[in-house]
């Protein structure tokens, strides 16, 4: 074994241990954990499992009992807190603004510890408002001025100012309100496949640990690993009762979420140009024996007609009516199964920007689950 | 040679003949003042740190400054000066400052400790994560935002003092507590001189109040309404 | 040890403690001089300060009661009150020093009462009133009861303040209960120290014991459930307002 030598091993936990003063039994044992370069790991599991506790092993906020510890090849135990601290990125739940500084300074604040210069420092920080989706008018702001999810934004900015390579994120979406969280986790999760970081990410939702993770850690109470893995294989195979009844029910449709629609084949079904004649309608709507029709003009989705109201006359006279749900090719297929079930024709179509893609109706879906 | 007018219930004249002697004892009275929060704040930074750092014995702390601040300020000024003495004028001075100072020590401290401990815990430590070491975090995050309540504080131990001051004229000082008594011991039913020392006092206490607010205002702007 | 030793004397000196002039006689005097003006006080700022309080008007009245008497000078105060009263012709062994005391004693009891009363939540108070209660009950079962421990603490905050004000009246004549030791020792120059050393003592101890008695009482008083907000806090929160 010995020292760490891969490079593409970011974070190694080798057997780390940490029992808190005055517990009977450690919070975190014996833990073995590697995360590669340009992972991203989510630990989920139960309260008691050490998740947190682990994440902050890391950087130190807790001191491990015993185990060692390597970020980037070096030694964490070894080199003073503070500057280990400084080339990783840290995003915590309460955000942890600091109040008595504008935006701008706090966005600012590690390369202001590292002693950049001013000039060096006032380009990142324009480069980290853009990136992170704010406005550059709120640098001179106050954090009380922000709303959560802006100061969210923030603290993500703050956090990546001196561009580590790691990033500890410790529940980070879960002060605000569900909307924002999705719409938060979602542009993460495009961030991230433009920077490539190293993310450890702490969660107790299930659904967010599959959702944001290239691998998923499930710890059970004291710090034992259950099972790390994909989260499409953990779905598929659990490793035992604990982690099977962590993951909870319809674990077929958590993996249904995971999956997004583009990925699957998609068939044009039943719809014709509105350039089309009458005839040509009908023997559509025939081939797919539907009573109702699609209408495109052009690329575009017009709507859907019933069967009766073909008249034999102008496709182009008819008031097609908007389909209920319309997806877009970054949809899961569990959103397709979900407008599945809800719509008249049993169908989810796809359109991209006002594209249609196609439609997606039971059985491809449900294929998709057996393979 | 300090005497006011027979007849008149307020004299102007005694005020326009003593107005060096209203001068003087308004330096005085802030003299006393400052050296009092002067000292007092040095003391009371010392036992918040150690309250902070040992937080149980800050039941302890909180119960001496209670004591010295329950017992009235004239038997303080009282049970010292036995101690110093009385003879010279710095003896009076340091038993006035003793009784002073520790007056303030249980104000200070409380809101210095309180001030400390309403930073939020994700302020610090998000500080912590990000690379500042402990010295640093004090310095550049928390006392910043311990700010206000300090310096509430401050202007309450101020107010509080200036008042007091008045009561050192029974040692012989008093700042503008010497027209008070002075006064009342010279012609009670003239109350020119007393008056003059009353409404001075109060007018300083009311100025040094509003500038402190000011002061603590422009060194809070994240802490102002700024609306959105 | 000298000092010491004499200040001993002082206090066995015969008639020291049973005198008209005595010890006991002027502790009375002390503990009357500041019960007093604070019944007074209670008398009247206390309804109004529960009635504001119940409906919820006049904060600014409350705000403003606050800061005038913190900043006025007590000692300034008794002295002024001695002026208006030598003018006209009565004895200033008493009255001055129950005129200023007073009005020291209001502001605490004021505000603590009006805070204690507007503070209950408002959905207590709604509740109530939908359950049936009339307005005389609310007050009554809900909010005064809520409200009691700031009302006690004011009370007690009160009370100490004046207590240890007394003293003060000591310069205007032979009032002052047992400040009248201090003052006079005062103004015999060094010589006087044992009388200003012992009678310091007794103030303290007779103000500090008063302190401790009445937070004892406080907590045997009031009920369990409402020990919430304690007057820890309430100092706290008004220290930093």
């Amino acid at each position: 074994m010995g020292s760490q030598a891969a490079t593409d091993i970011m974070i190694r936990l080798d057997n780390v241990t940490k029992t808190f003063a005055g517990g009977t039994r450690p919070a975190v044992e014996n833990l073995s954990l590697d995360v590669g370069r340009g992972e991203f790991v989510t630990l989920v599991g139960p309260s008691g499992c050490g998740k947190t506790t682990t994440l902050k092993m890391i950087n130190r906020i807790i001191e491990p009992t015993s185990g060692r510890i390597f970020v980037d090849g070096r030694d964490a135990l070894a080199v003073p807190a503070h500057e280990l601290r400084r080339s990783i990125g840290y995003v915590i739940q309460q955000i942890g603004l600091f109040p008595h500084r504008t935006i701008a300074q706090n966005i600012a604040t590690v390369p202001l510890l590292l002693n950049w210069d001013r000039a060096r420092i006032d380009a990142r920080v324009a480069e980290l408002v853009e990136i992170v989706g704010l406005e550059p008018g709120m640098l001179t702001r106050y954090p009380s001025e922000l709303s959560g999810g802006q100061q969210q934004r923030v603290g993500v900015a703050r956090a990546l100012a001196a561009d580590p390579p790691v990033l500890l994120m410790d529940e980070p979406f879960g002060a605000v309100d569900p909307i924002v969280r999705k719409r938060l986790q979602q542009e993460f999760l495009n961030l991230q496949g433009r920077l490539e970081k190293t993310i450890v990410f702490v969660t107790h939702d299930i659904d967010e640990a599959v959702f944001m993770g290239t691998r998923t850690a499930i710890l059970n109470v004291g710090g034992v690993l259950e099972q790390y893995d994909t989260p499409e294989t953990i779905l598929a195979n659990p490793a035992n009762a604990f982690v099977e009844d962590f993951l909870g029910g319809e674990r077929g449709l958590k993996r249904l979420a995971l999956r997004p629609v583009s990925q699957v084949g998609m068939k044009r079904g039943p719809v014709v140009d509105v350039s089309a004649g009458a005839d040509e309608a009908r023997r559509v709507m025939n081939e797919h024996s539907v009573d109702w029709l699609g209408l495109l003009d052009g690329d575009r989705l017009l709507g859907w007609v019933d069967g009766s109201q073909l008249d034999g006359g102008d496709l182009r006279l008819l008031e097609p009516r908007p389909f209920l749900v319309s997806l877009d090719s970054q949809s899961s297929l569990r959103e397709a199964l979900d407008a599945v079930v809800t719509s008249h024709a049993r169908v989810a179509v796809v359109v991209d920007d006002g594209v249609y893609k196609g439609m997606l109706d039971l059985e491809a879906i449900a294929e998709e689950i057996t393979e | 040679m300090i005497l006011a007018q027979e007849t008149a219930l307020f004299d102007w004249e005694w005020v326009g003949r003593n107005l060096d002697s209203i001068w003087e004892r308004t330096l005085e009275h802030l003299a006393l003042t400052g050296v009092a929060l002067a000292v007092g704040i040095v003391i009371a930074t010392g036992l918040s740190a150690v309250a902070l750092r040992r937080p149980r014995s800050y039941t302890t702390i909180t119960a001496a400054t209670g004591l010295l601040y329950t017992i009235p300020s004239l038997a303080v000024f009282a049970l010292v000066a036995p101690l110093v003495g009385i003879g010279t004028s710095t003896q009076r001075f340091i038993t006035a400052e003793i009784a002073l100072i520790s007056y303030t020590l249980l104000i200070l401290t409380r809101n210095i400790v309180t001030g400390i401990n309403g930073v939020p815990a994700g302020v610090r430590e998000a500080a912590t994560g990000m690379g500042y070491r402990d010295g640093e975090r004090v310095r550049q995050i928390e006392l910043p935002l311990a700010l206000p309540a300090v310096m509430a504080g401050i202007r309450i131990a101020t107010v509080t003092v200036i008042g007091l001051v008045t009561v050192t004229a029974l040692l012989g000082l008093g700042g503008l507590g010497f027209f008070i008594l002075d006064g009342l011991r010279r012609s009670i039913i003239f109350p020119t001189e007393i008056v003059v020392g009353v409404a001075l006092s109060v007018s300083l206490a009311a100025l040094i109040d509003i500038s402190l607010l000011g002061l603590g205002r422009v060194l809070t702007p994240w802490a102002q309404d700024r609306g959105t | 040890m000298d000092f010491l030793s004499d200040v001993a004397a002082w206090f066995g000196e015969v008639g020291r403690w049973t005198d008209d002039d005595g010890i006991i006689v002027r502790t009375v005097e002390h503990l009357w001089l500041a019960v007093f003006p604070m019944l007074l006080a209670v008398l009247i700022s206390l309804p109004v300060a529960v009635w504001l309080g119940h409906r919820r008007i006049g904060a600014f009245v409350a705000n403003a009661v606050v800061n005038i008497g913190r900043a006025i000078p007590s000692f300034g105060l008794i002295v002024l009150a001695a002026v208006f009263f030598a003018r006209a012709g009565v004895s200033l062994r008493f009255w001055p020093a129950a005129v200023a005391l007073l009005a020291l004693a209001i502001p605490p009891i004021f505000t603590n009462a009006y805070t204690a009363i507007v503070t209950v939540p408002r959905e207590t108070v709604e509740a109530a009133r939908g359950m049936g209660f009339t307005e005389t009950e609310v007050l009554w079962r809900i909010e005064v009861p809520m409200g009691a421990p700031l009302i006690f603490a004011g009370i007690r905050i009160s009370f100490i303040q004046v207590l240890a004000t007394v003293p003060l009246a000591a310069v205007l004549s032979s009032g002052g209960g047992l400040g009248q030791y201090v003052i006079r020792g005062f103004s015999q120059g060094p010589g006087g120290l044992v009388e200003v050393f012992s009678g310091a003592m007794l103030i303290a101890i007779l103000t500090l014991g008063a302190d401790w008695l009445l937070s004892r009482g406080e907590r045997l008083i009031l009920p369990e459930g409402l020990r919430g907000r304690s007057s820890e806090e309430i100092r706290v929160a008004a220290s930093v307002s």
